[in-house]
């Protein structure tokens, strides 16, 4: 792991912070199982994104945010919807095409939204919520809310138009935003090295915005969220956006029609030895956490996601008439009178 | 009643909204401190200021994703893109991101948002600076599409789009930009989705759209007092949504539809408008449907070669004539 640059910013964790960042992790593991296995069992159709591996990114972010804040994701953005609090139930039954999902069913795995939480929606076009993130972030500034958008996208995004303008535009305006790149090692099913001209293909690149560098331990949830702290509240007092890159891994393969082949072998092993999950639990029995703790929570994340793949089984598919709705803003699809 | 160019008139209609609402912005390139490469946003700097007129970077898609999240989280962002043929850098946000996205989160995310550009032919800047792309834009679903003619739509189409709460999209034509018109005093604005008709006539309905309409006007002029054809002509307006009761009826009552497109042919807006004319009121047509249009071709530079490509008044006189007698 390349931490060299490091960030070590001096916010403290109570145990109170660390149990809500266990917490969250596990229920982001668990749903995204869930989510796998609803697949299996063809409940759910289309494609999906899962982000087994790298619930630290999105949990130490969904901590750390204010509830005013805004999340911009990707399509796999399953974990990033969920952990502003959307609501379990909304997210499956989205995947599985139900009316109890977040959109109705009209939008489905890669499209979760969630405003009432400040998920801003997850977008399948890459690099295009960059500036859109920037745009939220231009009118807290100019409406002097001290609200801050986050935006997280992958190490092959890097490599898109859209990084560079957003980049460019937020400096030059100071936008309260934070750009996180999870760098799994991997864009789609091609080792993201391979086609990037730098290591470390966001953080070599912010000094050509006049950025500083910073590359964390994505898998330490800890590490995640001081970052977060330390980043977001600067972006609020005015001291404009970050670009941080998070190192981390996905166990599966981009999406459900990836297995993964293209992994050397052993790698998937060594990175499983770094699960963040696990570490974390570690951590905490270290710091003297009564296993009982940790066990009562795990039960009670797994009945969360066993209640919610319930309720959003039962959920009825949508009503034809959900086709014609919602084009524009007075409930209409009229482009004629 | 002011005589206004059609270019006083967008920053007129900017102006308008800007003193009446707060959270309306204006970003763009060149659009603040030069006041526009058209000179189209003089004047608007001065008057409201670097924190509400933001020059941007040669940057369309920061420019159209920051309107598009500004627009999600409580501003009413203007943005400007400064030739057309630019949308074809930044389309994906337009056809991916604002068009689709109230759609696609079931009425979450509610975009009121104007992209202003400048479109068409006529100022001899070749085929990467003078397209009509007007058609582009209407052929996805979730973006309103307006091209005004006169000075009074601009600055009442502005308006309106200000108000909209969807995101639209105004093809302004770079060169009616000097065109003067009487424009309203006061607080001006249109009606989207209303075409307008502009003049009366009893042998054919010529249907148009931005400069093609005064080329309509000037044929039908020409057609009436040399030949002897009585032309009406509806002004479009508003492609999405689109006036179809006011051309259906113009149509039915000549019993001839002509439209004059300055997109290219294939999928122009009039094959929409003679699919719907043939479609709905066939039995009251009296001949064949026209579509005058620029040729299928990337546009050239040279006067004699641009002046013979998008239609002229000669053709359009010419075509009619050949056609209706």
């Amino acid at each position: 792991m390349d931490t060299e640059t490091t960030q070590k910013a001096p916010v403290v964790l109570g145990h109170d912070v660390r149990l809500e960042l266990y917490k969250m992790q596990l229920e982001l593991r668990y749903c995204e199982k869930r989510a796998y296995d609803l697949f299996l069992q063809n409940l759910i159709k289309g494609t999906s994104h899962l982000s087994l591996g790298q619930e630290a990114i999105a949990a130490g972010f969904g901590v750390a945010m204010r509830s005013d804040d805004w999340t911009f994701c990707t399509y796999r953005g399953h974990a990033h919807t969920l952990a502003r609090g959307a609501s379990m139930e909304g997210v499956l039954g989205e995947l599985m095409g139900r009316q109890c999902g977040l959109l109705g069913g009209k939008g489905g795995s890669m499209h979760l939204t969630d405003v009432t939480k400040g998920a801003m929606g997850s977008y399948a076009i890459i690099g295009a919520h960059l500036p859109v993130a920037a745009g939220a972030a231009w009118s807290a500034q100019y409406r002097g809310t001290e609200q801050v958008a986050v935006c997280f996208f992958g190490d092959g995004t890097t490599n898109i138009g859209a990084f560079h303008e957003a980049l460019n535009f937020s400096v030059i305006w100071k936008l309260p935003v934070i750009f996180v790149c999870e760098n799994n090692l991997y864009m789609e099913y091609t080792p993201i090295s391979s086609v990037t001209a730098v290591e470390h293909p966001a953080a070599d690149r912010a000094s050509a915005y006049n950025l500083e560098k910073i590359v964390i331990d994505g898998n330490d949830a800890d590490e995640v969220y001081r970052t977060a702290v330390k980043y977001m509240e600067r972006a609020r007092a005015g001291g404009g956006p970050a670009l941080i890159e998070c190192m981390t891994y996905r166990h599966s393969g981009h999406s459900r029609a990836d297995p993964g082949k293209y992994r050397p072998e052993g790698e998937l092993d060594r990175w499983l030895e770094r699960d963040p999950i696990k570490l974390y639990r570690e951590r905490l029995l270290g710091l003297g956490i009564v296993e009982a703790t940790l066990t009562d929570i795990e039960g009670e994340s797994m009945r969360k996601v066993d209640e919610a793949t319930e309720a959003a089984k039962v959920s009825p598919v949508p009503t034809l008439d959900a086709i014609d709705k919602n084009v524009w803003a007075d409930g209409s699809t009229a482009w004629r009178n | 009643m002011a005589e206004l160019t059609y270019r006083d008139a967008v920053a007129a209609g900017i102006a308008q909204e800007m003193r009446r609402d707060e959270n309306v912005v204006f970003l763009g390139e060149d659009i603040g401190a030069a006041g526009g490469v058209f000179k189209a946003t003089v004047g608007l700097f001065e008057e409201f200021g670097p924190r509400r007129v933001r020059d941007t970077p040669i940057s369309e898609q920061a420019i159209l994703g920051a309107a598009m999240g500004a627009a999600m989280t409580g501003l009413k962002p203007i943005a400007e893109i400064m030739f057309s043929d630019f949308l074809a850098v930044c389309w994906d946000l337009v056809a991916n991101e604002i068009a689709k996205t109230r759609y696609m989160t079931d009425g979450q995310i509610t975009l009121p948002l104007v992209i202003r550009t400048a479109n068409g032919a006529g100022s001899r800047f070749g085929a990467q600076h003078s397209q009509s792309v007007e058609n582009w834009a209407m052929m996805i679903p979730g973006i309103k599409v307006l091209a005004p003619a006169f000075p009074a739509d601009v600055k009442g189409l502005i308006a309106a789009a200000v108000r909209d709460p969807d995101p639209v999209i105004i093809f302004e034509q770079k060169s009616l930009y000097a065109f003067k018109g009487e424009v309203p005093d006061g607080d001006h604005v249109e009606e989207i989705g209303k075409a307008k008709v502009l003049r009366h006539g009893t042998d054919c309905t010529i249907v148009a759209l931005a400069l093609m309409v005064h080329r309509a006007l000037a044929a039908a002029e020409i057609l009436e007092r040399d030949h002897g054809i009585s032309c009406t002509v509806v002004d479009v307006r508003s492609l999405v949504p689109l006036d179809t009761v006011t051309i259906l009826a113009e149509v039915a009552k000549t019993g001839r539809l002509v439209t004059i497109e300055e997109n290219p042919r294939l999928c122009g807006w009039g094959a929409e408008i003679a699919s719907i004319v043939a479609d709905e009121i066939f039995w009251d047509l009296d001949g064949p449907i026209i579509r005058i249009t620029t040729p299928h071709i990337p546009l050239p530079s040279a006067d004699l070669l641009e002046d013979n490509t998008i239609p002229s008044v000669e053709r359009v006189v010419r075509e009619i004539r050949e056609k209706i007698d």
